[in-house]
């Protein structure tokens, strides 16, 4: 089937099988391979887009649920100015390790900087703990995510 | 003035840098292996066994090759070359043959046009098993049917055990072992099977070259060591088989055995089309190795004023199906069990055993994990019997440098023991929190479990070491390339493996140290154009990386200086000093040393717990951790936040459930790794005691914050219970019933 829908503020149409997730139609067929494919059951968040300004795990979301509306992805959030101040952030924290978790977190960053620009660590630890990481054992999250809301003590 | 001359210099040696590859990850850019893609790709499947025991006796293919989108399903039958594979024996089949020895084993391998057509045309393949009877208790294993009738594992050096099912069996006998004490602990301790859980799962692209040749793009850890592997059962030539690291998304030992390497290039010189894997969640569970499953044995002797003099410990790790690394986890598990401790007296028996549990192999802290959760526990015991402080007990009995390891090895590099335990124990925990608090600050956290009633703080500590590179006469060793260009910039190339680790960062911290110049460029980490740089494990690529890095970048200086300028091209392979093997029978070393150094960190662990319904909070951890010399001390904070991350998964939450060596816990629904709300803060101090043989005095310091963690957290949980919780991990009902 056909869909079309908004990525990163451009409209693009690609055909799709019926069972593919949105993750799917992201990275193999519009070239968008930040989303990351880590458990494609919901559980670790590293697929995390923003759906109509929604964050969701684009895994659970089927391509033919998302004609018509808009995705912003890990790659719509950098300007030709540079980084999003969130990236920029992860980076300079040291917050980036393997990376794969990378994009969700900071999708999930941004969407939480924008419904609570000054977060508590508590907030910050509730609204990131959908997001598995690996690595870092997120305390250098948490310091990219207090450098990008300016809360740094 | 020009952008480059207001750039700020880049890193050196000492300093925090900003990774080289953060900007394309943060920016969704980085090409992890599950990323790669190629005109005309076809997609891989790969059909599992769904029986941890069973005798094939057929496998119809008929139905699956005429599947829509179906350009080959291959067998056994298919593999041109060796029929098996493994890091130490050749044990493993490629494609199973004529029985299967684990859950998830694979059976057979389909390309198709999409990765549905592959999943359902596998699917339709109809293998007819014939049941036999699991060997799942490890302890039962030496009485079962032999798994490998051709026993595989003897012959090999190590002491030659006739029992059944034995991968190895080392004693490890250290003055006199019927020495008495004034005091004598007892205990008998048991891990669980950990995941790596690295969140980025097996994947690779493999690409005929059209010559009969093939080129596999693949998330690893050890490029040249999966070339020689595969290189065989494809029937190839090693210079036939190139093998190219795609980004890797975490490893943690996990990725040192094969995954998807000779099924992927299989189907493409069949096919003649590039192929591409990527398991899912569940797959990946059965892909790879894990942390063995270990029961361990314990009697600590000392005397009232607190020496330990006599340790006896009998270890039983269960290795799974196949070999992978158990043997060298089973002596590491075996040096190391005595924590780092001075012991005149000791006993250590060290068993791996072959079952149809999920083959183990290597991970972070291999083999060192398991003895320092038991001796660590029994340093406790021995303080409460002695009414010793557990500090002061642990500084009384600390290891230093000029003292002997039990397998008789003289202590002679860097070893701060002492040290780490000091700075550990002035590491100042925060108060207990006020009640009422959010209940997130809480054990059961959002879940809203308690208002504080029920809940009590406890307070570990636990001290662990391992070593530093291989061991036993593996010496392996690290090339480096450098390629010194006229205008004063510089190409490197090294095939050691960026897993996440940020090797990258310490090649080019190196090269510009040495180099003096920030014009350099990384080529890509292949086995094509440099010699091997060894695996990304044992703690051990910081290390042997910047060695080889330094010396060919001071080797085409000297060159250029030499030929008076000009273009210069020079590779350097490093070694580190040599280790000999264990004695088979005896366990002592047979030359100078069997490990090449050593490191240590102690870690106390503030956890609160709700004894009512058995949930656990960990509240903070403080931890000193000897690094030798920092190279890039940001990463190195990563590194040891990060393994206590996982220490604590082993500790509270982590483990593979097998049931007659089914997995039934294949997912992050039900196998469960710290979040961002399990995680408490670290303090972490660091310890640069340089290490004289190793380039600038660095360490490894991946794995000591994994070992130690578990065993400090496990303490806190005791403190705070009061019950001996001698297993991990700690599982609700462990607490509360």
């Amino acid at each position: 089937m056909r869909v079309s829908l908004t990525v990163n503020g451009e409209p693009r149409k690609t055909d799709v099988w019926g069972g593919e997730s949105l993750m799917y139609a992201l990275r193999e067929r519009l070239d968008l391979p930040g989303s990351k494919n880590a458990c494609e059951q919901g559980e670790c968040g590293s697929c995390s887009v923003l759906l109509d300004g929604v964050l969701v795990c684009s895994c659970l979301v089927l391509a033919a649920q998302a004609d018509g509306h808009a995705v912003t992805t890990v790659e719509g959030l950098a300007s030709d100015d540079g980084l999003h101040r969130v990236q920029e952030a992860f980076v300079a924290a040291g917050a980036v390790q393997c990376g794969f978790c990378t994009p969700g977190l900071v999708v999930a960053t941004v969407d939480l900087l924008e419904r609570s620009p000054a977060p508590t660590d508590d907030e910050i630890r509730e609204a990131l703990s959908g997001n598995l990481c690996r690595c870092t054992g997120y305390q250098k999250i948490f310091d990219a995510v207090r450098l990008a809301a300016g809360t740094v003590a | 003035m020009s952008a480059t001359e207001t750039r700020p210099r880049l890193g050196r040696i000492g300093e925090s840098v900003r990774r080289s590859d953060g900007t394309p990850k943060v920016r969704g850019e980085f090409a992890y292996a599950s990323d790669l893609h190629a005109a005309d790709m076809l997609w891989g499947h790969t059909l599992r066994s769904p029986h941890a025991h069973a005798r094939i006796v057929e496998i119809d293919l008929s139905q699956a090759v005429g599947m829509p989108g179906v350009h080959a399903v291959l067998t056994h039958e298919d593999v041109p070359g060796r029929k098996t594979y493994g890091l130490e024996f050749s044990d493993q089949p490629v494609l199973a043959i004529d029985r299967v020895r684990y859950f998830g084993e694979p059976v057979a391998v389909v390309a198709a046009e999409h990765p549905e057509q592959a999943r359902r045309a596998a699917e339709s393949i109809r293998v007819t098993y014939e049941l036999l009877e699991p060997v799942a208790d490890s302890e039962r294993a030496t009485e079962m049917e032999p798994l490998h009738p051709d026993r595989p594992t003897m012959g090999h050096g190590y002491r030659d055990d006739p029992r059944p099912n034995v991968v190895r069996h080392m004693v490890i006998r250290h003055g006199d072992p019927d020495t008495t004490g004034d005091v004598t602990v007892e205990g008998v301790y048991e891990v669980g099977s950990q995941d790596q859980a690295f969140l980025g799962p097996e994947s690779g692209l493999a690409v005929p070259d059209g010559e009969g040749g093939v080129d596999i793009y693949v998330a690893t850890q050890w490029l040249h060591v999966d070339r020689d592997q595969v290189a065989p059962c494809l029937g190839l030539p090693p210079e036939q088989v190139r093998v190219h690291l795609a980004g890797v998304g975490g490893a943690f030992g996990g990725r040192e055995d094969l995954s998807m390497q000779i099924h992927g290039a299989l189907l493409a010189l069949h096919t003649n089309r590039p192929v591409k894997f990527v398991y899912n969640r569940e797959e990946s569970f059965t892909g790879h190795v894990h942390r063995h499953p270990a029961k361990i044995w314990c009697e600590h002797r000392a005397t009232r004023d607190g020496r330990v003099v006599c340790v006896r410990m009998r270890i039983l790790l269960d290795g799974g199906a196949y070999a992978s690394s158990s043997t060298a986890v089973t002596s590491n598990a075996a040096s190391f069990a005595l924590g780092p401790y001075r012991v005149d007296n000791a006993l250590i028996e060290s068993t791996s055993v072959y079952t149809n549990n999920p083959p183990c192999g290597a991970m972070r802290g291999f083999g060192a994990v398991q003895t320092c959760f038991a001796s660590e526990a029994q340093m406790d015991k021995l303080a409460a019997a002695l009414a010793i402080d557990p500090v002061e007990l642990r500084l009384l009995n600390a290891l230093a440098p000029g003292d002997h390891l039990p397998t008789g090895q003289f202590v002679d590099g860097a070893l701060p023991v002492a040290e780490v335990i000091r700075r550990t124990a002035a590491l100042v925990p925060p108060a207990p929190e006020e009640l009422p608090r959010d209940p997130i600050r809480l054990p059961g956290g959002a879940g809203n479990t308690t208002r504080g009633e029920g809940v009590r703080r406890g307070v570990g500590f636990a001290v662990g070491f391992k070593n530093i590179c291989y061991s036993e006469g593996f010496d392996d060793s690290c090339a480096a390339r450098v390629q010194l260009h006229a205008d004063g910039s510089a190409t490197i190339h090294c095939a050691a493996t960026e897993v996440g680790q940020g090797v990258t960062d310490v090649i080019l911290q190196v090269a510009r140290t040495e180099l003096g110049t920030d014009e350099i460029a990384l080529a890509p980490h292949t086995t094509a154009s440099v010699g091997s740089a060894g695996s990304a494990s044992a703690s051990r690529l910081t290390w042997m990386v910047s060695g080889a890095v330094r010396d060919a970048c001071r080797a085409a200086l000297e060159e250029r200086e030499r030929r008076g300028g000009g273009e210069v091209d020079v590779e350097r392979v490093h070694h580190h000093r040599p280790t000999t093997p264990l004695d088979p029978e005896t366990g002592q070393i047979t030359g100078e040393r069997a490990h090449v150094a050593l490191a240590v960190a102690a870690m106390r662990a503030v956890v609160e717990v709700d004894v009512d319904l058995g949930l656990t909070r960990v509240v903070w951890v403080g931890t000193a951790q000897d690094v030798g010399k920092a190279i890039n001390p940001q990463a190195v904070h990563g590194q040891i936040e990060g393994g206590t991350a996982q220490g604590l998964g082993l500790a509270l939450m982590e483990e593979i459930q097998t049931r007659d060596g089914r997995i039934g816990n294949a997912s992050f629904t039900d196998y469960l790794i710290p979040t961002a709300l399990d995680m408490p803060p670290v303090a972490v101090d660091l310890v640069e005691d340089p290490e004289p043989d190793s380039p600038y005095g660095a360490k490894g310091v991946g794995e000591p914050p994994a070992i130690v963690s578990v065993a400090a957290i496990a303490a806190a949980v005791r403190d705070a219970t009061g019950k001996e919780l001698a297993r991990v991990p700690i599982r609700a009902d462990d607490i509360c019933l």
